[in-house]
């Protein structure tokens, strides 16, 4: 088992003949993600050749996300549109009624993820269309060995019991490595955006539900108050061990690091705040990312 | 991107915000003539990005054109809080019968947008929120349906405007929402928004944060950008489309990826605690982790004078480590035929997709770059307190 996302996952990817897309498609399928298709209005009826990359990879590019899924038999979809057309491309893929959606694209307008997580709720309110939104500007999810939908590295890690929920990319796949002995059941990517789908308390809460996760690892950095959030919802109704790392105690108030959610305003959204949330949960917080490795590891070898 | 009260004041205008007259002067001697022009009583107002200009005496009345002159010679080149004033708006002095508050942000929290409006204005709105919530109306609004006259009229009543005002405060309200999505803006807030002795509704102050994802929609953005507040590394930074903050410290860094980097600079905080040095920027070189970029990173950081050590943190994901060793060669050599060979001491922390390989490649490198140039340590804890240790001088 893992989360959201398993061996029998058919995936299609949005944007499948751009360079970001081809270039991923390629890196899912040899990982032995069930890639089925591609989507692109201008592009439909073509048939494109990844069969360096997986036996029978021919993968037909459709010109909508519910042809795709209609033809393929298709759950999730990754998505690697440019900014401009992200907005369209994602209500798209909730009109169809995807089940998981995953957001690659980095730079999106706020306005434009506010408008679409909007109109995903409402679809969601009005006609059951359920779709689960990873994303934006995020590395997508992985469950080790099963499937892979983004763009993190699948070589790291294989299965296992830790679950991992995170905001920034490169530290998913730092504490990936540090914890490779170990392995993963699945690791989320939520993104830096100041808007996004799938929170911290979503992956935590589906953790909780998974029998093969016996732990999870939560990755937050600076901005908003998601972690203080996530912090009572682990209190409240989270029995599995949590270890936990935020980034940023150095950031400076005002300025944007990388991440156009990172950012400390006033008083709120400082890594301080968060640890403090997280331990006074219960939570073990690590000072660095390699110390938090280590929490993780005595909760497995009992240290 | 947050923008001064003049920029706020333009882009009011442009969508029909009332506000009254004035315009942006970077000497005494424009101010005197705005002053001339605008006739009468006149508010020199100091042009930083923070708050509390009044208290700081960069808010000046002036009587007349001279006046004007006299006062904006007295604020510009003022320190308020760090921050050196370069530009006054002179506006038209104005009576007040009322303050208000009016805002639209974006609400992280609940992934939607949020109006606020309050009928005690002109006071800290952290502070009211906090003192007397109630007098502080909150409602949200969907993104998709936006602000019609019914909705305005909602904040409105919410809030309890008057019936006198009321009408002129719907329209303001309909006008910054257009602000608000027209601009791209994760904030517009006008505080205090004034009703005048004979009854107009006017826009004093004004306060807009442009989201920079949206960029590419409002190339007439570009305009706000303070090139002269910008630290200059900032702007070569930016020139050069690099993630790069400055800070105040003596360890630089580079690293891919936002969270990592973020990390890496807390954790040479912590190393450098005992030894008295800090980090001394944020640099996200991404994914790729490209010679060339690699290269302009270390130029940026090695141009800055505070930096005594660097360390560079990769975790070869997407980009494999060796890729990443080649990359760090190559800017050797790209610097030195720049005429900028690296004298200052590198440590590099090499992990994950390659990493051995990488680390081949840099340790042949390392006997043939100037000596004591580039060290390797192989975990991320222990490279930050070598760097840490190399930045003080041990």
């Amino acid at each position: 088992m893992a989360i959201f996302l398993d061996q029998n996952s058919k995936v299609i990817v949005q944007g499948i003949t751009g360079a970001e897309g081809t270039k991923h498609t390629q890196r899912m399928l040899r990982s032995g993600t069930n890639v089925v298709g591609g989507v692109n209005a201008r592009k439909a009826g073509q048939e494109l050749d990844f069969t360096e990359f997986a036996p029978d990879a021919v993968l037909s590019v459709f010109g909508s996300v519910s042809e795709a899924m209609e033809k393929t038999g298709a759950s999730v979809s990754v998505v690697f549109v440019p900014p401009k057309f992200t907005k369209e491309a994602v209500n798209e893929a909730v009109d169809a009624g995807i089940e998981l959606l995953v957001v690659i694209t980095e730079g999106i307008p706020v306005h434009d993820t506010a408008q679409f997580w909007a109109y995903a709720q409402d679809a969601a309110a009005k006609r059951g269309n359920t779709t689960r939104i990873v994303g934006p500007n995020c590395p997508g999810v992985i469950s080790p060995g099963q499937s892979n939908a983004g763009i993190i590295p699948a070589d790291i890690t294989g299965g296992g019991p830790i679950g991992l929920v995170s905001k920034s990319g490169t530290l998913t796949y730092q504490m990936m490595y540090e914890l490779r002995d170990i392995g993963f059941s699945t690791c989320v990517g939520i993104g830096g955006d100041p808007v996004i789908g799938t929170t911290h308390i979503d992956a935590l809460e589906a953790f909780e539900a998974d029998p093969d996760t016996r732990g999870i690892v939560m990755i937050g950095e600076i901005g908003g108050d998601a972690e203080e959030r996530a912090a009572a919802y682990i209190k409240e109704h989270v029995t599995k061990p949590v270890v936990g790392y935020v980034a940023g105690f150095t950031a400076p108030e005002g300025k944007t690091m990388g991440h156009a959610g990172a950012i400390v305003s006033g008083s709120s959204g400082t890594a301080l705040a968060k640890k403090e949330a997280l331990e006074a949960a219960g939570v073990r917080v690590g000072k660095t990312p390699s110390e938090t490795a280590r929490l993780m590891r005595e909760v497995f070898q009992g240290g | 991107m947050d923008l001064m009260e003049y920029q706020a004041k333009e882009l009011f205008a442009a969508h029909e915000v009332p506000v009254l007259p004035g315009s942006v002067a970077e000497t005494a001697e424009q101010a005197r003539r705005t002053a001339e022009t605008i006739g009468g009583q006149v508010v020199v107002k100091a042009q930083v990005k923070t708050g509390g200009r009044g208290k700081a005496g960069g808010v000046k009345l002036a009587e007349d054109p001279a006046e004007a002159g006299a006062k904006a010679e007295a604020i510009l080149g003022m320190d308020i809080k760090g921050h050196t004033v370069h530009r006054v708006l002179v506006t038209q002095a104005s009576d007040i019968a009322e303050e208000y508050y009016v805002s639209f942000l974006l609400d992280r929290t609940n992934r939607t947008f949020l109006a606020m409006a309050s009928v005690e204005g002109g006071v800290e709105i952290e502070q009211l929120a906090v003192e007397r919530p109630e007098a502080l109306a909150r409602i949200p609004i969907d993104p998709l349906a936006g602000v019609d006259a019914a909705k305005a009229a909602e904040i409105a009543e919410a809030a309890g405007f008057g019936p006198d005002v009321r009408d002129q405060v719907v329209g303001v309200l309909q006008q910054l929402w257009t602000v608000f999505t027209a601009e791209d803006a994760t904030l517009v807030e006008v505080n205090p928004l004034v009703k005048t002795p004979d009854g107009r509704v006017v826009a004093l102050d004004g306060k807009v944060s442009l989201d920079e994802n949206a960029g590419y929609r409002h190339e007439d953005h570009a305009r706000f950008e303070d090139s002269a507040a910008a630290d200059p590394l900032e702007a070569r930074a930016k020139e050069k489309d690099l993630n790069y903050v400055k800070l105040s410290g003596e360890v630089g860094i580079i690293g891919n990826g936002a969270g990592l980097v973020m990390s890496t600079l807390d954790v040479v905080a912590y190393a450098g605690e005992e030894l008295g040095v800090k980090p001394a920027n944020f640099l996200d070189i991404g994914g790729g982790a490209s010679a060339e970029v690699m290269a302009n990173g270390l130029e940026i950081i090695l141009s800055d004078a505070e930096v005594t050590s660097v360390f560079v943190n990769v975790f070869g994901g997407i980009t494999a480590c060796d890729a990443v060793a080649n990359g760090i060669v190559h800017a050797f050599e790209l610097l030195k035929s720049r005429g900028d060979e690296v004298t200052k001491p590198l440590v590099v922390r090499l992990d994950g997709n390659n990493a051995e390989e990488g680390r081949r490649i840099l340790q042949e490198f390392a006997a043939t770059a100037p000596p004591g140039t580039l060290e390797q340590v192989d975990t991320m804890d222990g490279a930050a307190r070598r760097a840490a240790e190399l930045a003080a001088g041990k």
